[in-house]
């Protein structure tokens, strides 16, 4: 569906200065996956979904698109993607339903069918009691969910979201995955999404690809990212202080197990599986005549992944890049992330 | 995906879901023509103005406001002096170019805004081709400067505007044309200067002023100096004032009304000309 080699787009901002904001991007997304591009802000993961949607063109390297060169055939490009924004696709003054059966339309649908494949997305997206409201007087979740539908309207067969969610409320981002979810699953779409939202990434995407400094340093399944760059994190308690190094022993045992430590009674350690790991551990605890007081597994977060990439915090690094983001919304995020993972 | 006898990739599910989206796929190779593609960008930027019809005549305000004020004050001052002395037939069609200046001049705030809220982003990403995009804009012009002409024409009638039925109709095409060029060179200007938005205005107020005094608009420029009436020959929009007033007195054959549609022609193949260059090179 996509193939990039190389891809590369930078920004002269003055005579002396460029910004290399994709540098040297290869992508291969199969027809079908959910891909969440992950990255702080700055990173370039817009940039790259411009490069792939023909609204910038790249300073160096190729990226076909639905099988289209998005330099020498943007039009075709163009007709076999659907694209949801940063911003808002609806125009402000026009009406709901309007703006989607133009954008039906647009891609040659006659005037029923596009009528049709409007009411039955204003359907899907809980819009229609919405459909002669003035886009300006939506409210943000609703906006959204119209901008979304916009880009489904041709049921296309590739479809960019970029950050869909960002400036919704943690209800609206729950109703909004659900829509897409379950449109994608209806329409079979291959779906390539940015984000900066952990939580999403995990629980949404299948392959996470981790974008920094323009470049990709990380591409897996969120579980296999966790497991081979964070690792679960398993601590247990022993009864006995004299007990301690009995079980670290163990605990270096279990199947990619680092970082092990030792702290009184407590013996934690990185292993690659830590719900399989456990109960090995405990069993070969009672084996070596030690009863274990706790064990507990914690998986990581997407987070965890990043700062053993980068050895920056997702977090931070969002924070720091887009002050407009209030803290509390960023870090509660995060928190649910690691306990939802947990 | 392109081939007309491939269609989407939706086709690949079958689950009975699906069935809204096989009817939306896009007719098998159903290419819409250009025309097509500028009547559907036109449709669209006048729906907002059909749905609320009073918006164009909020844009009628600044001209009630200059016919009541200025409209005595010239009658006062230099009303006899007038060429064909019938102040309202010099004036009222001066009245409808500005009005038509001052309408596409600022359209392209309405591309700013849809730029800023991303709207026109999503068009760039569909289909429509950009030409089409940016001529539809344009060609929406006609219709309030048509509606907004024929309300002034109608306001003054009690007032002895005694117009020349034919040229008046005239006179309307000639300004619809007149403002397809300007709105498009309006529309050009907000997406040149994407970047640093301010300028928009500021180009817009600098331009925009010099070109209404230079017209001879509000007052006859035979009175100023030299260099103003040289000024005015340069400026198309003079021109299109004089066959204005030539076709409201009912001189249908002069030169001025020729001169008046080459001026306004010019200046709409200029502004299209300007305007679908900007719109297809603004891809960074």
């Amino acid at each position: 569906m996509i193939r990039t080699r190389g891809l590369t787009k930078d920004f002269p901002v003055s005579r002396t200065e460029t910004v290399h904001a994709v540098r040297g991007i290869d992508l291969d997304v199969a027809p079908g996956e959910l891909v969440a591009v992950l990255g702080p802000n700055g990173a370039g993961k817009t940039t790259t979904i411009r490069l792939l949607t023909t609204l910038i063109r790249p300073t160096a390297g190729t990226a076909e698109v639905a099988g289209h060169d998005v330099v020498a055939a943007p039009e075709k490009v163009r007709r076999s993607i659907g694209y949801v924004g940063q911003g808002n696709g609806a125009g402000h003054q026009q009406r709901v339903r309007d703006e989607l059966t133009t954008q039906g339309a647009i891609y040659g649908l006659d005037r029923r069918s596009a009528a049709r494949r409007a009411d039955d997305l204003l359907d899907a997206l809980d819009l229609t009691e919405l459909a002669r409201r003035k886009v300006a007087d939506l409210s943000g979740g609703q906006r959204r969910r119209l901008d979304v539908a916009l880009g489904l309207v041709h049921a296309p067969g590739l479809l960019f979201l970029d950050e869909p969610s960002t400036g919704l409320d943690p209800h609206n981002r729950a109703n909004l995955w659900e829509h897409v979810a379950r449109l994608r699953a209806e329409h079979a779409m291959t779906i390539v999404l940015t984000t900066h939202y952990l939580d999403e990434a995990d629980q949404m995407a299948e392959r996470v690809v981790v974008v920094d400094h323009g470049q990709v340093i990380a591409d897996d399944t969120p579980a296999a990212l966790k497991r081979d760059l964070a690792g679960d994190r398993v601590t247990v308690r022993v009864p006995d202080v004299r007990d301690a190094a009995t079980v670290a022993a163990l605990v270096e045992r279990v199947p990619g197990a680092r970082e092990v430590t030792v702290r009184g009674t407590e013996v934690a350690a990185r292993v690659a599986d830590g719900a399989a790991g456990v109960p090995g551990l405990v069993r070969a605890a009672v084996d070596a005549g030690v009863l274990l007081a706790a064990a507990e597994s914690v998986t990581p977060t997407l987070d965890d992944v990043f700062l053993a990439l980068t050895g920056r915090s997702l977090r931070e690094s969002a924070a720091a890049a887009e002050p407009l983001t209030t803290d509390g919304t960023t870090s509660s995020d995060v928190r649910v992330a690691g306990k939802d993972a947990a | 995906m392109s081939t007309p006898t491939t269609t989407p990739t939706t086709s690949a599910a079958p689950d009975p879901g699906t069935r809204s989206a096989h009817a939306a796929a896009p007719r098998a190779g159903g290419r819409r023509r250009w025309t097509g593609d500028v009547a559907l960008v036109m449709t669209r930027e006048l729906r907002p103005l059909a749905r609320e019809p009073f918006t164009v005549v909020f844009g009628l305000v600044q001209p009630i406001v200059f016919l009541a004020l200025f409209g005595p004050l010239l009658a006062g001052s230099v009303g006899a002096g007038l060429p064909g002395g019938d102040v309202w037939l010099w004036f009222v069609p001066s009245i409808l170019v500005m009005t038509t200046l001052f309408g596409t001049s600022t359209t392209g705030s309405n591309l700013q805004f849809e730029m800023q809220t991303g709207a026109h982003e999503r068009l760039l990403v569909t289909p429509l081709p950009r030409s089409a995009q940016l001529v539809g804009r344009s060609l929406k012009e006609m219709v309030p400067i048509v509606v907004q002409s024929l309300v002034v024409v109608a306001v003054m009638l009690p007032f002895g505007l005694r117009p020349d039925a034919l040229g008046a109709v005239l006179g309307l095409v000639l300004l619809a044309v007149l403002g397809v060029g300007l709105g498009s060179l309006s529309y050009a200007l907000a997406i040149a200067v994407r970047s640093h938005e301010w300028m928009f205005w500021v180009v817009q107020q600098t331009v925009l002023f010099p070109a209404l005094i230079l017209s001879g608009m509000l007052l006859p420029l035979e009175a100023g100096p030299r260099w103003m009436q040289v000024a005015a020959q340069v400026n198309p929009i003079s021109w299109v004032v004089d066959a204005e007033r030539a076709l409201f007195a009912g001189d249908l054959g002069s030169t001025t009304v020729l001169w008046g549609a080459v001026a306004a022609l010019a200046t709409a193949a200029l502004g299209l000309w300007v305007g679908v260059r900007t719109i297809v090179r603004s891809t960074d």
